[in-house]
């Protein structure tokens, strides 16, 4: 929404088509720039590049892409249940690099652009409450540090944000989240961080320092931790 | 299970939330709900805690725009603040704000709010043409102010459904500036002269009163009018009249301990309060400093700390209204049950609103923080006002008992029986209709 206050039109990709209508209509109105929208399933993996290319048609140059997808799915389910462990792996990793690779490289023939992809703290370390989610989230945060250095040399930019928990629906009713912030904070931050080129931003900015800390507690100790 | 509380941070209570982000998700839930918006309602009116308390916060989504003719659909979750953000650059304002622009659409609606302008715009509902409203059944209806259950739900504080759109007509202005004038009235009557002289009127006007003063200087204060600034007015170094630079707001850091607020602090807050707005004369101001004063610190209601206080605002009829409001006054300045802020106004007509807070006549507001015998003295204030036929505010209430609300609400039986209709089981309610004893 900041993008298309800023006068940004917008394109929205979304599993759900009646929501898309309605954020399109909601951005068209407040904002006053045009804003298009499709539906889109992630696991469709073959279709991403005629979709890119489809959106180029339709928008005209594409200036960057913001991919926010994930599944935060359940821990205790993924350790049992094959298809719930795959899921959220899948989701969270697979699908989201071959979309990158999609969005990648249609930005590399224009020779400019950016990709701003949402990992996650929980990459930065393995839990034992959460390291199926942690470990897509850390294999995505490694993914983008290579997308990075190869588009580097086009001039493609791509930002890996690591959000803390955020106040969405996703965590809405869990007690006690440290540091819980608002998905407004996250997009200004998000949009700060693409202006200025950042490589990997943390957002809330005290988790690069938490996250610093928790990566370098040695794994003997880590491992017998209950985080 | 969460702490929650209305503004006035009394009462507390314990809260099960929910907050849908999709529109089909904004059911009712469970046997007993009610909807929350941004949680300005000072009292119990947005809290449910024998039940489910649903958040609209996240369904806020503008729907539809008309540019020629101002008329603007959107989510019940929209705040007034949101909505003034992307209309003022375009021309057009709401028509009825309150004090603050962090309440939803649906709120607004649901409270019937009133502004400064209500002697000559009435409230909120008047200008709404159309809400759409969820039913106890899980049934959505549309309404329009020829249906009885659109004026249930303006005032209706929640009762009647959950409101999911809001259809508004805008008013257009030239510039997003306000020309105010300011007078300094020296006691009560001159400041109820300033209120209703046709020669000083304007369509926003308000008195701010020092509730600390006494004797023949009771009722001293400001009065403050202003009208929306023609483009001729705003000079023309402004880049572009309807854009104003925003400024963040600075959170009010911590609740402050009780001792912090003493009859001297807040005679200080007042004093420099009133040199602060009692700049005189005419000038041009923007409009957020105009109607939203206290907006520029987040979270200011925890200037009266953990325990709370209880906005007390009620309305006497014209007949009574002069004398009886200074007999009010007498007696809060004599308990010393001090107030940052005391605002007087004269309101316009009563609305057809069932369950409206304005009629015809003068309304005081005050704060009044939390401190041990509050209730009883505010039990005798309530019957001094219900004497005078007044009434008090349900969008500011958190201890009237179900007397004092039947006294000054003749039609409460007209809206119960449109309740009934929609809501048998009352399958709607709050920590305030269960207090109040709403339709029993």
């Amino acid at each position: 929404m900041q993008w298309a206050e800023a006068g940004y039109p917008i394109y929205l990709l979304g599993r759900d088509t009646d929501e898309l209508q309605r954020i399109s209509t909601d951005l068209e109105l407040r904002c006053g720039v045009k804003v298009w929208h499709k539906q889109f399933d992630s696991n469709e993996h073959t279709g991403h590049a005629a979709l890119v290319r489809e959106i180029a048609d339709q928008a005209g140059a594409i200036e960057g892409f913001l991919i926010a997808l994930g599944y935060m799915g359940d821990q205790s389910t993924s350790e049992t249940d094959v298809a719930e462990c795959e899921k959220v792996l899948g989701t969270n990793f697979v699908d989201v690099a071959v979309l990158c690779h999609a969005c990648a490289s249609h930005l590399e023939s224009l020779e400019t652009g950016w990709i701003a992809v949402l990992s996650s703290v929980a990459g930065d370390r393995g839990r034992m409450s959460n390291y199926v989610y942690g470990s897509a989230k850390g294999g995505l945060s490694v993914f983008l540090q290579g997308l990075r250095s190869r588009l580097q040399k086009s001039g493609v930019h791509v930002l890996t944000v690591k959000p803390g928990p955020v106040d969405t629906s996703m965590t809405f009713g869990m007690s006690k989240l440290p540091l819980l912030c608002p998905p407004e904070k996250v997009a200004s931050d998000i949009v700060r961080a693409v202006a200025k080129r950042k490589d990997v931003l943390y957002t809330p900015g005290p988790w690069r320092l938490i996250m610093f800390i928790l990566r370098s507690v040695p794994e003997r100790l880590f491992k017998k931790t209950s985080l | 299970m969460e702490q929650l509380a209305g503004w006035g941070n009394f009462p507390v209570t314990e809260a099960n939330l929910v907050r849908p982000e999709r529109l089909r998700d904004l059911v009712p839930v469970g046997d007993s709900v009610i909807a929350r918006g941004l949680g300005r309602s000072y009292g119990d009116a947005a809290l449910n805690s024998s039940g489910t308390t649903v958040l609209t916060t996240k369904l806020d989504r503008f729907v539809e725009f008309d540019a020629t003719t101002g008329l603007v659909r959107a989510e019940a979750g929209l705040s007034l603040g949101a909505l003034l953000k992307a209309m003022v650059p375009r021309g057009w304002f709401v028509p009825v704000t309150p004090g603050t622009q962090n309440c939803t659409l649906g709120g607004c609606l649901a409270a019937d709010v009133h502004g400064k302008n209500h002697h000559r715009d009435g409230t909120f509902s008047r200008h709404v043409t159309k809400a759409t409203l969820v039913l106890a059944s899980g049934e959505t209806r549309v309404l329009n102010q020829s249906d009885p259950l659109f004026w249930a739900t303006a005032g209706g504080m929640g009762l009647t459904g959950i409101i999911r759109e809001v259809e508004l007509q805008l008013i257009p202005v030239e510039t997003a500036y306000m020309q105010v004038k300011h007078v300094k009235s020296p006691d009560l009557d001159t400041t109820i002269e300033l209120l209703t002289d046709p020669a000083h009127d304007a369509q926003y006007t308000v008195a701010w009163i020092d509730c600390l003063a006494s004797g023949a200087s009771l009722g001293r204060g400001v009065f403050m009018a202003g009208d929306h600034a023609p483009k001729s007015a705003v000079p023309l170094n402004r880049e572009d009249p309807l854009r104003l630079k925003m400024k963040n707001t600075k959170p009010f850091p911590i609740d402050l301990p009780g001792f912090a607020l003493n009859p001297f602090t807040i005679k200080l807050f007042n004093a420099a309060y009133n040199s602060f707005q009692g700049r005189r004369g005419e000038f041009l101001s923007p409009y957020p400093s105009f109607f939203y004063p206290l907006d520029g610190i987040d979270q200011w209601n925890r200037m009266y700390g953990k325990r709370g206080f209880v906005q007390y605002q009620f309305v006497l009829p014209a007949a009574t209204a002069q004398i009886a409001m200074r007999e009010v006054l007498r007696r809060f300045s004599e308990a010393r049950r001090a107030s940052f802020l005391a605002v007087l106004k004269r309101f316009g007509a009563q609305g057809p609103g069932l369950l409206s807070f304005p009629t015809e006549g003068l309304t005081l507001s005050l704060d009044i923080p939390m401190s041990s015998g509050i209730l009883e003295f505010l039990d005798g204030m309530d019957a001094f006002v219900r004497n005078h036929g007044g009434r008090i505010y349900l969008a500011k209430d958190s201890r009237m008992g179900p007397e004092m609300l039947r006294a000054g609400y003749p039609r409460l039986d007209e809206f119960c029986e449109v309740r009934r209709l929609v809501d048998p089981a009352g399958r709607f309610s709050s920590d305030l209709s269960r207090r109040l004893k709403l339709c029993p």
